[in-house]
């Protein structure tokens, strides 16, 4: 803990307020004698050498009196906070002490929603209110100040006394019979000290720039005595002549409330903080090559996508062609849904994007362009993972799909709608008029995601995008939403880059898969072979981790042996090979290109039952 | 949002406003009771003869018993009528008449300038300083607004007299008068609560701009125009108009001190003056009608919420 304080800030705050309190004890005894020094020559002096900041009415140094004052406003300010501390935590702890007794319960409910009503009233209010109760002057205003912040205070102690009330070691204590005041003073608050402590810090602040403000209305503290607040008040009606004597007091105030605030914000990100860790470093290799299509829809070369000096895609090519159905598989990590953003223009900084080509519609994405916009709103369909967040939670979802044809097709507002109303009803939402005009939140994950694919529908799209459409979905929903998006490509010849970590889903609605691992793809094959043509030892594994009604119910299900290669450290050689069966050293010291396909030096090797069974063994 | 759910939420809200209010009348009507000594005789002052006290006391009702005090109290506050200030026996709500335009005009349009500063640069400064962006831009705007917003409106107040007053002479520092006199204590009431709403905007758009609904607009390929400020302010705007809220009503309270550094002739400088003179019935009068002021204003925040963000009545229920 004493490490994590080690910050300029809270250094800094934890000196200035260490100044203050040094001041507040010191000032008084080493300057009161300069402070009350009247001086009938030296009326309303401006500043000077001898008076820096000048002289009041009767000629007394107002900076010796400034000092002087810090006893006096910083011990106030203290003595309110604790009053308040004090009442808010009997307060705050009523609903406790009164017990489970029906009679108790109801009258700690009574104690907790009188402290919700006060609360509702700012601080001030209450304390002029305790003002006019408690009379004017220095003990009336400390009774106010005090008072005023007790009800926010019953507010935190009941809201971290309710956090921990169930805890085990408060349920053992009661058990063994141990008394409600007992079970408060030696369990509870001590666990609830440190915010408590934390909030009183800043209270205490917000005290001392009370106090100011009571005693500058000349409801606080009265003549002979002062305290900063006095002091402005009096200062501010010769502010013309003598502007010092209304700003050394007012400044005095900003810096020992600042310190206040300060040191306790610095002790409240002591409490919670978290330290960022620092991400290693890695050389990328040299993109590998793949064939790409003269007619397709996408076309992509050696497409990179970097975060400072990590790359998650490592030069990637791959097309799509017309009404083709890709598929994307790999594990989480494998840089999958980077590639869909990455081709979609959706990375944003600091993310960083190139490619060696980087083609849709015959049209090159690489440098950005006005037009670009209209082409991938209208002919390029995202839909996204999870339609619980995707979707905005504000906005009614007719309004969301409309506003797609408003900005893209110049359709107006009602035309617009209208279309979204029958895109609604193309992807089979059911009642489509009156469930545009819904929020998101009254629809269920699976309707939601129809909405997102009729929302890429109010454009003639070329392409849909959909990163793992069904992953948030339950089995039957998921069922329901790929068959829409066969239905589609069958009805509107669009074509589909499906990325899913779910192989059987790409097998059902893709016509060719690409593998993708540690940001390459690493074997590109047609759907139907996936589960008898795949050469890669990493597909083969994928495939063998799918369960099928052939599997031996008694047998552990296939996994696949280490953890996914974390981008941030790759090997030298094959990223695969630390977890491949058939590794051998050329494996780790060469990374394989693209052939035929594949990307494997031992592509198609058969994998002895022995070797196998160490996989499994070693996972 | 279902029609149940909405009355719920109106039937729960007035509830709590009701309760809340009898609260308020209740204190305030303790208040004179609760005075340590005899009011009247506090009022009148030491040279004040027996007779006159008696008389008072008798034409105030304090001799009667507390729950017909009450009551009358209670009858009288249903027609309008709050008494007579003790020391210029002008009805209270007439005094009241007179200052709450001051007031409710000050109070409202610093919440607006606040509102005008902040959402603009808040906003701004989330497109500017969103995925950890210009790392000096945040950390000068973030430290700026918290020594801003720690400094109390009244103290900002003798501030910007010193310099814009006194110094600069540039616009005027005491009275009601034309536009002109409603720039400083505008400012000194807005710019504290401007810092904390603009931090708030900032911290709530950067969250929201990296939200999969924002992606999502984003693939929809539209204006960044239409993006920031109908798919991102909308949502970051509940948290805003919540703290906007509670601090509308620290705003009105603090309207008492910025009043009285700029002679403000509004209900604040005459609460101060009345409380130093002891006047009762105009400090029970000016109370309630602060108290009134703070309820209103958190049933409409709570109603704004309710309306931005329907999610947040369920929720609650």
């Amino acid at each position: 803990m004493p490490r994590r304080w080690l910050n300029p800030t809270a250094i800094a705050a934890g000196v200035l307020l260490l100044a203050v309190l040094v001041m507040a004890v010191v000032a008084p005894i080493v300057w009161s004698e300069k402070a009350d020094a009247v001086d009938t020559d030296q009326i309303l002096q401006g500043s000077s050498a001898e008076h820096w900041a000048g002289t009041d009415s009767l000629g007394r140094d107002i900076f010796a009196r400034v000092l002087v004052a810090t006893g006096l406003s910083v011990s106030l300010a203290l003595a309110a906070t604790a009053i308040g501390i004090s009442v808010g935590i009997v307060l705050g702890t009523a609903p406790m002490l009164f017990g489970t007794s029906p009679a108790g319960v109801r009258a700690g409910r009574l104690v907790t929603a009188f402290v919700n009503i006060l609360v509702a009233f700012p601080g001030l209010l209450l304390a002029l209110f305790f003002a006019v109760v408690f009379g004017v002057g220095a003990t009336g205003a400390l009774l106010a100040i005090g008072f005023a912040s007790a009800p926010s205070f019953a507010r935190l102690v009941h809201t971290l006394v309710a956090g921990i009330a169930e805890r085990d070691y408060i349920a053992a204590a009661r058990i063994a019979g141990v008394g409600r005041v007992r079970l408060l003073v030696r369990h509870v608050l001590p666990n609830i000290a440190e915010p408590l402590v934390v909030n009183a810090t800043m209270a205490a602040g917000g005290a001392l720039l009370s106090f100011a403000g009571l005693s500058f209305l000349g409801l606080g503290v009265q003549i002979p005595s002062y305290d900063w607040g006095r002091m402005l008040g009096e200062g501010l009606g010769g502010i013309y002549v003598h502007p010092s004597a209304a700003l050394a007091p007012g400044i005095a105030v900003i810096v020992a409330g600042l310190a206040f605030n300060l040191f306790g914000e610095a002790l409240a990100r002591a409490v919670g903080l978290r330290n960022p860790s620092a991400r290693p470093h890695r050389t990328p290799v040299a993109p590998a090559v793949s064939t790409s299509d003269g007619a397709a829809v996408l076309a992509v070369e050696g497409l990179r996508v970097s975060y400072g000096a990590v790359t998650p895609v490592r030069g990637i090519s791959f097309a799509v062609g017309r009404g083709e159905s890709v598929g994307v598989v790999g594990e989480s990590g494998s840089g999958k849904s980077l590639t869909a953003l990455a081709v979609a223009r959706l990375i944003e900084e600091p993310g960083h994007v190139s490619a060696d080509r980087l083609e849709f519609q015959g049209e090159d994405l690489r440098q950005p362009k006005r037009a670009h916009r209209k082409l991938l709103g209208t002919s390029l369909a995202m839909v996204f993972q999870d339609p619980m967040t995707s979707l905005n939670p504000t906005q009614r979802i007719g309004r969301q799909l409309a506003e797609v044809a408003e900005q893209h097709q110049g359709l107006n507002r009602r035309s617009a709608w209208a279309r979204a109303v029958d895109r609604l009803r193309a992807v089979r939402v059911p009642d489509p008029a009156r469930r545009a005009k819904q929020l998101p939140h009254e629809f269920s994950g699976g309707m939601r995601q129809r909405a997102m694919i009729g929302m890429g529908l109010m454009g003639t799209p070329a392409l849909v995008i959909a990163d793992e459409p069904t992953t948030a979905l339950d089995v039957t929903t998921q069922k329901s939403v790929l068959e829409l998006l066969r239905e589609l490509r069958e009805r509107e010849a669009v074509a589909l880059l499906l990325i899913s970590h779910d192989v059987t889903v790409v097998r059902q609605v893709c016509d060719r898969v690409l593998v993708m691992y540690a940001g390459r793809i690493v074997e590109e094959l047609p759907a139907a072979s996936l589960t008898t043509a795949a050469r890669h030892p990493y597909t083969r594994a994928l495939v063998a981790a799918v369960p099928d009604m052939d599997t031996p119910r008694d047998r552990p299900l296939a996994t696949i042996a280490g953890r996914p290669a974390d981008p941030a450290a790759l090997p030298e050689g094959c990223a695969f090979a630390p977890r491949c069966p058939l590794a051998d050293e050329r494996c780790a010291r060469e990374d394989p290109p693209m052939v035929a396909g594949v990307a494997c030096w031992k592509a198609g090797a058969v994998i002895a039952p022995d070797l196998q069974k160490r996989s499994e063994a070693a996972s | 949002m279902a029609d149940g759910a909405w009355r719920r939420f109106a039937l729960r809200r007035t509830g709590r406003l009701l309760v809340s209010l009898w609260v308020l009348v209740t204190a305030s009507f303790l208040m004179i009771h609760l005075v340590p000594g005899d009011p009247v005789r506090a009022a009148l002052g030491m040279t004040a003869s027996a007779d006159l006290v008696a008389a008072r006391r008798q034409s105030l009702g304090l001799n009667d018993p507390l729950w017909l005090q009450y009551w009358h109290y209670l009858r009288d506050l249903f027609t309008g009528n709050l008494g007579d200030s003790m020391v210029s026996g002008l009805p209270v709500a007439d005094v009241i008449g007179d200052r709450l335009p001051a007031t409710a005009s000050l109070a409202g349009l610093a919440f607006l300038a606040a509102v005008a500063l902040a959402v603009p640069t808040g906003v701004g400064m989330a497109i500017l300083t969103r995925g950890g962006r210009r790392r000096w831009a945040e950390t000068t705007y973030v430290s700026g607004s918290v020594v801003l917003a720690t400094v109390p409106d009244f103290l900002l107040g003798v501030g910007l007299v010193a310099v814009f007053g006194v110094q600069l002479a540039w616009a005027p520092v005491a009275g009601r008068g034309g536009t002109a006199t409603y720039v400083l204590p505008v400012l000194s009431l807005a710019l504290g609560l401007a810092a904390v709403l603009g931090r708030i905007v900032r911290v709530e758009m950067v969250s929201v701009l990296d939200a999969d609904y924002i992606r999502t607009a984003r693939a929809k390929r539209l204006k960044a125009r239409t993006i920031y400020l109908r798919h991102a302010l909308p949502n970051a705007l509940t948290a805003t108009i919540t703290v906007a809220g509670l601090m509308l009503g620290a705003l009105v309270a603090g309207t008492v001190l910025v009043e009285n550094v700029f002679a403000w002739p509004g209900l604040g400088y005459a609460i101060v003056q009345s409380i130093l003179s002891k006047d009762y019935p105009v400090v029970q009068g000016i109370v309630l009608v602060y108290g009134i002021g703070v309820l209103l204003i958190n049933l409409v925040v709570d109603v704004a919420l309710a309306l931005l963000d329907p999610r947040s009545t369920i929720r609650e229920s």
